[in-house]
């Protein structure tokens, strides 16, 4: 007779200890260390940041380590330690205008003020497989320097502003909503979706922000500028009353500018998309920009029927965290709902033959 | 009799357009009443204002004392699935598509507390025999019936609560001549039969002819000219209904 | 023991307290949903962290905890939530219904009667009953504002037209206190007319949904039907091989190649204490 597999605490030990033994590999191998991975795995560590929403690098390489590898694991990993943080207070908002520019390109401006840096790029290199890093090398020379430019690096879409092209957008110093905190309550303001569309899932982002340029959801986008590099990040303790500095990040951020046609009340300017990512995030901060002029299309009055352009769609399915837990819990056991199923089926077959 | 529905001093602008200027409105019990004009003269914007799916920014709706715009939310769908009724111009947007044509027709029954399963289809059944359609059809979809099958049907899903009053947002607008005549004619009957007090926009004045009892003209948001059907058709005193009946008898 | 360097219950005590706020709310309102903070927790989102949740705000010292999926208590996904509150609480656990004063569960509803003071915490993937019929949130938080649940019946009606019955058999819908319409979770609608009027206080969790709610003590539950169409719950029509049970809800097992099929109790707990078959029914 058949009776039901126990033991699933030893199964599940048993399990663990293989997933250990696969991390580890090949053992005549030398292990990986975390500074390896946070060093040469570096845009693996700035999505597990970003993803993970808390920009600790040590921490995001561990995750990688821990997960094998697997990202959607790794900012799973962080988001879970992060919770368990005690919380300080906020930061002062962040100045990406006094960026130390590590890249900076415009689409829109042969030159600007500040001029065009490249930074360290994939961009215009030949995507063939270079053999030479496949063994082991010598030391690589450094990358030439010049010496930094002083100039002062104004924003693209302030230069345009400044002209009265660029729709000013609604400042507000209200505190922003912290999803992380309070459940979301649709309409939301913008400050809310752009907080989930910078700890969104990058690929799914690409994917929606894509499809606003194919035609679901009107968008005529330019990249008026990227830029990467350090900001300063400032704090202020109450018991101070004045910011002191904590240290730096990382960020990406993409303005993207777009057409808008004007309305009854407004003449005919630029909009702008934002996006803004923690570490060298490229093509998340320029889908996240998309995404964001996508979901700006109710207040400016435009159709809102393309899946960008709808809050609920793109918050609740823009989390990878959220989205690959109830994608997988397929895995769990469920024949109580597929036995009740089976004699339902049965039962409207019988209800069918007579 | 006291009315059943008023409206007076609504203002609504879109811009500097004036959507609704002062207009005033009375409906009584068993009346209907429509409300002609050429596209943009505002009465489908004062069909909504008065329905409740849109505020006025100046001015009142009183439904049975009370005030539409007032009293919330909650209380206008209660009017909407019970006292009121709206058949849309186009039946998409009255009808579920992808629900038979007995679960439409039962929709607002069940919504009105009707539990016994047996009882909603023979309704509907009486219904869809009503308005002209093959009762073999209750299971079939709306996509699959004709377009003057599906405003019949919007209809019959309309009126089968017997609600007190209905507004009708050119009913006959998107379909043949011939049709049109059928269902005007379903129209009339429904109505009389059931003494519904009906607000029916139209650009047609001969629909306005056959079904209202008094009609009023819009041209800008004003309402330019009203009284019995027949006193404003045979003797227009406005320029413009002047205008508007005359266009028709030309046609 | 305890894991060291985490809070009894792994949430911390404001969490904790904003979570006993919504269910506060969630008991005052039967069946309304509650939106909360809900927190990202260490096991992934559809596996359990509403219930997980739940759980960690009202579980105490004293507290035996019980925690079952599909029914069973030694079932993986089970097992992995029992050790986790055995990790950040050390609270006695238990596979014995009567003995537990707080069960999570996962798909069923025990056999067993359950009695005062007995809390069940159901894990609900998707708290919103009207998600297949209207997925916008916000379009269904106003249906139930204005209980406004016409499309329900609709989608009843045109099963019973089209198939002769209601074709749902799992997360059948309830009209909660005559007021609030309400996903029991993907219970079998077996167990439906167990949340009836139940003695022991019923809280649900949705984590990734960010939704909490409740069926007080004693409270009616009704799951949705015609009165010519009367709500039926079904079961398959065998008997256990290992207790005999006719009552229980059975699962049902492939036993060899050639398709014999076996049937278990899904309550492992109500099997095991019922006295054995002598020999196998079959």
């Amino acid at each position: 007779m058949y009776v039901a597999v126990k033991g699933g605490e030893r199964a599940i030990g048993n399990a663990h200890a293989w997933l250990d033994e696969a991390r580890r590999g090949d053992p005549a191998l030398p292990e990986l260390s975390v500074e390896q991975v946070e060093q040469q795995l570096g845009l693996a560590v700035d999505r597990v940041m970003a993803e993970g929403s808390c920009y600790d690098r040590g921490l995001a390489a561990l995750a990688v380590k821990q997960a094998r590898g697997d990202l959607i694991e790794a900012a799973f990993l962080l988001r879970a330690y992060r919770t368990t943080l005690a919380r300080f207070g906020s930061s002062e908002p962040v100045e990406t205008g006094a960026m130390r520019i590590q890249r900076r390109i415009s689409a829109t401006y042969k030159d600007l003020p500040g001029g065009q840096v490249l930074g360290p790029t994939f961009d215009y290199t030949h995507r063939l497989l270079d053999f030479a890093l496949a063994a082991e090398r010598e030391a690589v020379p450094p990358a030439p320097e010049a010496p930094a430019d002083p100039a002062p690096m104004p924003r693209v879409t302030e230069l345009l502003a400044r002209e009265g092209l660029m729709r000013r957008d609604a400042t507000d110093d209200a505190e922003p909503p912290d999803l992380t905190r309070d459940p979301p309550s649709f309409p939301v303001p913008r400050a809310a979706w752009l907080q989930a569309l910078a700890r969104g899932d990058e690929g799914f982002l690409l994917g929606l922000g894509y499809s606003t340029q194919r035609g679901y959801g009107n968008s005529h986008p330019f990249a008026g500028e990227i830029r990467m590099g350090e900001v300063t990040v400032e704090f202020t303790p109450p018991e101070l009353g004045f910011a002191i500095e904590l240290g730096e990040v990382v960020l990406t951020e993409c303005q993207m500018v777009n057409q808008f046609a004007g309305s009854k009340s407004e003449p005919p300017q630029f909009t702008r998309g934002y996006g803004l990512v923690f570490g060298h995030g490229e093509r998340k901060a320029m889908a996240m920009a998309l995404v964001d002029r996508g979901l700006r299309s109710a207040e400016l009055g435009e159709p809102t029927d393309a899946p960008a352009q709808s809050q609920e769609f793109v918050l609740y399915h823009c989390d990878n965290v959220e989205a690959t837990g109830f994608v997988e819990h397929l895995k769990l056991p469920h024949y109580v709902d597929f036995q009740s199923e089976l004699e339902k089926v049965r039962a409207l077959r019988r209800e069918a033959g007579r | 009799m006291s009315a059943l529905m008023r409206a007076s001093g609504l203002q609504l602008h879109f811009g500097k357009v004036a959507a609704l200027d002062d207009v005033a409105l009375e409906i009584h019990p068993g009346e209907v009443v429509a409300i002609v004009g050429e596209s943009g003269s505002g009465k489908t914007t004062l069909l909504r204002v008065l329905a409740g799916m849109m505020a006025p920014q100046q001015g009142r709706v009183l439904y049975d004392g009370q005030d539409v715009h007032a009293m919330g939310e909650a209380a206008r769908r209660g009017l909407m699935r019970s006292d009121w009724g709206f058949v849309h111009q186009n039946p998409r947007d009255g009808l579920r598509l992808r629900v038979s044509a007995g679960g439409n027709v039962g929709e607002r029954l069940m919504a009105a507390g009707a539990r016994h399963y047996g009882n909603i289809r023979a309704e509907a059944t009486e219904w869809l025999k009503r308005v002209e359609i093959d009762p073999a059809r209750i299971d079939d979809m709306p996509q699959t019936f004709s377009g003057g099958m599906q405003q019949r049907l919007q209809i019959a899903r309309t009126l089968v609560t017997r609600p007190r009053l209905v507004f009708m947002d050119e009913p006959t607008g998107g379909l043949d001549v011939s049709v049109q005549a059928r269902l005007l004619d379903l129209i009339r009957a429904l109505v009389a039969e059931l003494g519904l007090a009906v607000l029916i926009v139209t650009h047609d004045i001969a629909a306005a002819r056959l079904l209202a009892h008094r009609m009023l003209v819009m041209r800008h948001g004003q309402v330019v000219e009203q009284g019995l059907t027949d006193r404003v058709l045979d003797d227009p005193q406005h320029p413009y209904t002047q205008l508007l009946v005359s266009s028709v008898l030309a046609a | 023991m305890t894991e060291a360097g985490y809070n009894f219950g792994y949430l911390d005590e404001n969490t904790k307290r904003m979570i006993r706020r919504a269910l506060l709310q969630a008991v005052a309102l039967p069946g309304y949903q509650v939106p909360f903070g809900s927190r990202e927790m260490p096991l992934p989102y559809g596996w359990g962290t509403g219930g997980i949740q739940v759980t960690a705000s009202i579980i105490g010292a004293d507290d035996t905890l019980k925690v079952i999926d599909q029914g069973a208590d030694d079932t993986t996904n089970a097992v992995s939530i029992r050790r986790f509150f055995n990790r950040v609480t050390g609270v006695a656990t238990t596979d014995r219904t009567a003995e537990a004063t707080i069960i999570q569960t996962r798909h069923r509803v025990p056999e067993m009667t359950l009695r005062e003071g007995q809390v069940l915490v159901y894990q609900v993937p998707m708290p919103e009953p009207l998600f297949r019929l209207e997925p916008r949130v916000a379009e269904t938080k106003r249906m139930h504002a204005l209980a406004d649940y016409g499309l329900m019946h609709v989608k009843l009606y045109e099963d019973i037209a089209r198939h002769g019955a209601v074709t749902t058999s799992y997360n059948y819908p309830v009209l909660v206190n005559r007021r609030y319409l309400m996903s029991p979770s993907p219970i079998p609608a077996f167990d439906n007319p167990k949340l009836d009027r139940m003695p022991a206080l019923q809280l649900f969790g949705a984590g990734r949904e960010k939704r909490i709610y409740a069926v007080p003590p004693y409270t009616e539950v009704k799951s949705l039907d015609f009165e010519d169409h009367p709500f039926k719950p079904a079961r398959a029509d065998a008997a256990c091989v290992i207790c005999g049970s006719r009552a229980s809800y059975l699962d049902e097992l492939i036993v060899d190649d050639g398709g014999k099929r076996h049937f278990v109790c899904s309550d492992t707990d109500y099997c095991a204490s019922r006295p054995p078959l002598q020999e196998a029914a079959e």
